[in-house]
């Protein structure tokens, strides 16, 4: 990552989109980058926070990062955000009225689609925002084209005083391919911020005169697509079948049907109609490749243009050359066997068992999910995070996950919203510091003004721990690493109306503690707040600890510590036995991975017969083979 | 001629396996291939599946290998070799650690661990080159070597002289950690003599 900043004009380096990107944000020039976190455009920002000379912040939520961007592009300056797909979501509102005030400086919103649904909760399609908003969107296919249009990006907003969307996908984000990189421009020539209250301040009256001037900008945005050296026509050898493509779906285009006339989409919206009208006149049959909804394939349609999209492609995940080539095999046969080949027979995977992603060894949400799962009647509304982890295997401890911060507003509807059914059942609301911080204190101030009956859990592990331990406003670290003013979750809390009783804070690795307080909280009728307050164990404030082992002859196979969910506890034995009772039981006998072990004391906690003790540190570490 | 050489590294969260593909990325370009690697990795450090796809050749599109024509599959662990070995073009070649690394979800009996990942490997055509990269790398002292070993088992079957993956190895090391420079050598021959060993076994069952 320190290795692009010095890297001069010229250099040819291994970049992914994301550092790509990053690059050309800070040789455009751009004064002010803001984001949050989230995969797989994390390392946008990550990246540009090690440039010289700009201004980089890890903002609370989507829309206030895209807010900070409009203000510095209002003064004048060039400035940058950067969001996951759904970000863009939560931001829209400032995105839906900045398109009628449009901008001075250049603004530049990259948005990463995670098509394939590689870490997020739904697949959406950002270019919709281009029609819905009214405002360009690029689309790179891979690193070079994503640093290219990003520099692209910049000269054409402030052109068009338009804000641009970079339209990416984690097949480019996280993929890494040469780059030759250039020059900063100057950066430091913003015009400065001029009164316009009619521009600048969106009333009814205002807005009602920027609208037709958002309706004259479409046109001239189109004249630009139809002439755009970024649409580019290849012409091919093989007429038979020609493609309309964007982003890396063009890159598996040209892999599989590599005689195939194409015609690439870099501006895809608005969509250079004309151009393609042109271009499906020179072949056969005129297929549209777009990842993931048919917006082009629709507009093309509309405008009488025949083609052929979604009818045939699948309209969920990538468009991976073997998706390409065996769902075109059915209209067309095999076109072009010279392009990549299908295997003759398609190789069933080995049946293997699946390895999901689980909590980490010692992480502090091991308590919270171990105590949640061992208490009845809970109805546990979850998060985005990786406490989500939580509705996994053993636990089993967390019923619903819809976007940031809904964890609260939920439970509070099904408090509110309880049949007779649920009358006994306990609300939990689980929540982490960064999501909280994002979209979950209004929730919370919701539920205590109207009265909620729920528990909430907020774990506070000083980091925005799923996509990579990156700080927030709860870690007291800025996105440097600098001292920043550091957030009192319990203070924040009271401050929202919850009483100062019902506010605990406790260490989640002190079990009978942690139970003790949840089990009387969730007795009590109103909105009661736990602050858990151990660190995420990937960022620097965890400290290890020594690590234990297991002594064999005591282990008697309980299984209690499995259900602490640790990795580092493995299952060496198992053994059916028939207790006085006359219940079959199925004992499960325990060895600690001493070498991942960081010694968090949690399994050694259930351990009735104490067989969890201190590894011994003059013997060398012992890798029992399975 | 367009040839290009796809190679497919897996293996779990934490393993190394992203920055393994990575200088194998970094020794193609040296030599003036243009290269593409990609993954599939969003929550791979809790634990999950990881897959490095590596392309380089005179001019790569795609950065995706598709099933059935890589040229090599390195697993850093014995299931996630079988897992993806379907990705080898036909009788190609499996370089696997044997070590066995257990999720919760068959620890605590919700599925199996495969009984044999080499025989399931062999079963169906793949060549296999199997050894315990965990155990050179302990033997060597420290287990975060095992991505080195990794990088030299795969040394003798690149279409470029192993010298220059192991330069790309030293380098990276030079430049961010000069300390483990010569115990990364070590790691790297051993791979390397590991593999030959496994080639030689494999050569005389065959």
């Amino acid at each position: 990552m320190a290795a692009v900043m010095p890297a001069p004009s010229q250099s040819r380096l291994l970049l992914s989109g994301n550092e790509a990107v990053a690059r050309a944000v800070w040789e455009a020039g751009c004064k002010v980058a803001a984001a949050y976190p989230g995969t797989p455009s994390t390392e946008i920002l990550e990246v540009i926070s090690t440039y010289p000379d700009i201004y980089a912040e890890w903002s609370v939520n989507e829309k206030v990062s895209l807010e900070v961007a409009i203000g510095a592009a209002f003064a004048g300056s060039r400035s940058f955000c950067a969001m996951k797909h759904v970000g863009m979501n939560v931001a829209s509102d400032a995105l839906m009225t900045l398109t009628l005030t449009g901008v001075i400086g250049g603004l530049v919103i990259a948005i990463a689609d995670d098509v394939g649904l590689s870490s997020s909760q739904n697949e959406q399609d950002s270019r919709f925002w281009g029609r819905f908003a009214h405002v360009p969107v690029f689309e790179p296919a891979d690193s070079q084209e994503a640093y290219e249009m990003t520099k692209l990006a910049f000269d054409f907003s402030e052109k068009h005083q338009v804000p641009v969307i970079l339209r990416m996908t984690t097949r480019i984000n996280h993929v890494k391919c040469l780059v030759t990189v250039g020059e900063r421009l100057a950066h430091d020539n913003a015009s400065g911020f001029k009164k316009e209250p009619a521009r600048w301040v969106m009333t009814p009256t205002g807005a009602s005169k920027r609208i037709p001037l958002m309706f004259e900008r479409d046109k001239t945005l189109r004249a630009e697509s139809e002439a755009s050296p970024l649409n580019i026509v290849d012409s091919g050898k093989d007429h038979r079948v020609g493609f309309v493509a964007s982003g890396p779906a063009w890159m598996h285009v040209k892999e599989s049907f590599p005689d195939a006339p194409t015609l690439k989409l870099g501006l895809s919206c608005p969509v250079p109609v004309e151009k393609i009208r042109a271009f499906a006149q020179t072949v056969d049959t005129l297929v549209v490749v777009e990842e993931v909804e048919p917006l082009v394939e629709n507009e093309l349609k509309a405008a009488g243009i025949e083609c052929l999209g979604k009818d045939v492609l699948p309209r969920q995940g990538e468009l991976s050359p073997n998706v390409l080539k065996l769902a075109l095999a059915g209209t067309f046969g095999d076109l072009h066997p010279g392009g990549m080949t299908l295997p003759a027979a398609i190789v069933q995977p080995a049946p293997v068992f699946p390895r999901p992603p689980t909590m980490c060894v010692a992480c502090p949400h091991l308590g919270v999910y171990y105590t949640l799962a061992q208490i009845k009647n809970l109805t546990i509304s979850g998060d985005i995070g990786c406490y989500t982890l939580g509705a996994g295997h053993p636990w089993n401890a967390l019923d619903t996950t819809i976007s940031m911060g809904a964890s609260m507003g939920i439970a509070l509807g099904l408090d509110k919203g309880r049949g007779a059914e649920d009358k006994d059942k306990r609300i939990i609301a689980v929540i982490g510091d960064s999501t909280f911080l994002h979209m979950g204190m209004q929730g919370l101030l919701d539920m205590v003004y109207n009265g909620g009956n729920v528990t909430v859990l907020l774990l506070d592990n000083r980091a925005v721990g799923m996509t990579g331990g990156q700080p927030d406003p709860g870690s007291g670290r800025d996105i440097h690493g600098n001292p920043a003013p550091r957030v009192d979750f319990a203070k924040l809390v009271e401050s929202l109306g919850v009483k100062k009783e019902r506010i605990h804070v406790v260490d989640p690795y002190v079990l009978p503690k942690l139970f003790k307080t949840i089990r009387d909280e969730i007795k009590i009728p109103e909105v009661s707040v736990i602050i858990t307050d151990q660190p995420c164990v990937l960022i620097d404030d965890y400290k290890k600890q020594k690590p234990f082992e297991v002594i064999d002859e005591k282990c008697t196979g309980c299984g209690n510590c499995v259900d602490v969910g640790c990795p580092a506890i493995h299952v060496t034995r198992r053994e059916k036995v028939i207790k006085p009772s006359g219940k079959e039981v199925e004992l499960q006998f325990v060895r600690i991975e001493t070498s991942v072990c960081t010694g968090c004391n949690l399994c050694v906690q259930p351990c009735a017969p104490e067989a969890i003790v201190h590894a011994d540190p003059t013997q060398p570490i012992r890798l029992v083979k399975h | 001629m367009n040839k290009i050489t796809n190679i497919l590294v897996v293996g779990v969260g934490g393993q190394g396996v992203m920055t393994a593909t990575e200088i194998l990325a970094e020794a193609a370009i040296a030599l003036g291939h243009d290269a593409k690697k990609t993954e599939v990795a969003g929550m791979a450090q809790r634990g999950g599946v990881v897959s490095s796809h590596l392309r380089f050749g005179p001019k790569v599109l795609s950065p995706q290998i598709m099933p059935g024509t890589a040229d090599l599959l390195v697993g850093f662990e014995s299931a996630e070799a079988m897992r993806w070995c379907h990705y080898l073009r036909p009788g190609g070649l499996v370089l696997m650690n044997s070590a066995k690394l257990v999720p919760p979800v068959v620890d605590i009996g919700l599925y199996e661990y495969p009984v044999d990942p080499l025989a399931e490997v062999t079963a169906r055509g793949y060549q296999l080159h199997a050894f315990d990269a965990m155990d050179i790398a302990l033997e060597l002292g420290d287990v975060r070597l095992g991505n080195t070993v990794m990088l030299g088992a795969m040394a003798d079957h690149l279409p470029f002289p192993a010298e220059v993956l192991l330069e790309a190895v030293l380098k990276r090391f030079r430049e961010r950690k000069p300390h483990m420079v010569e115990l990364n050598r070590k790691a790297f021959e051993a791979g390397r003599a590991a593999d030959a060993q496994a080639s030689h076994e494999a050569a005389v069952t065959a």
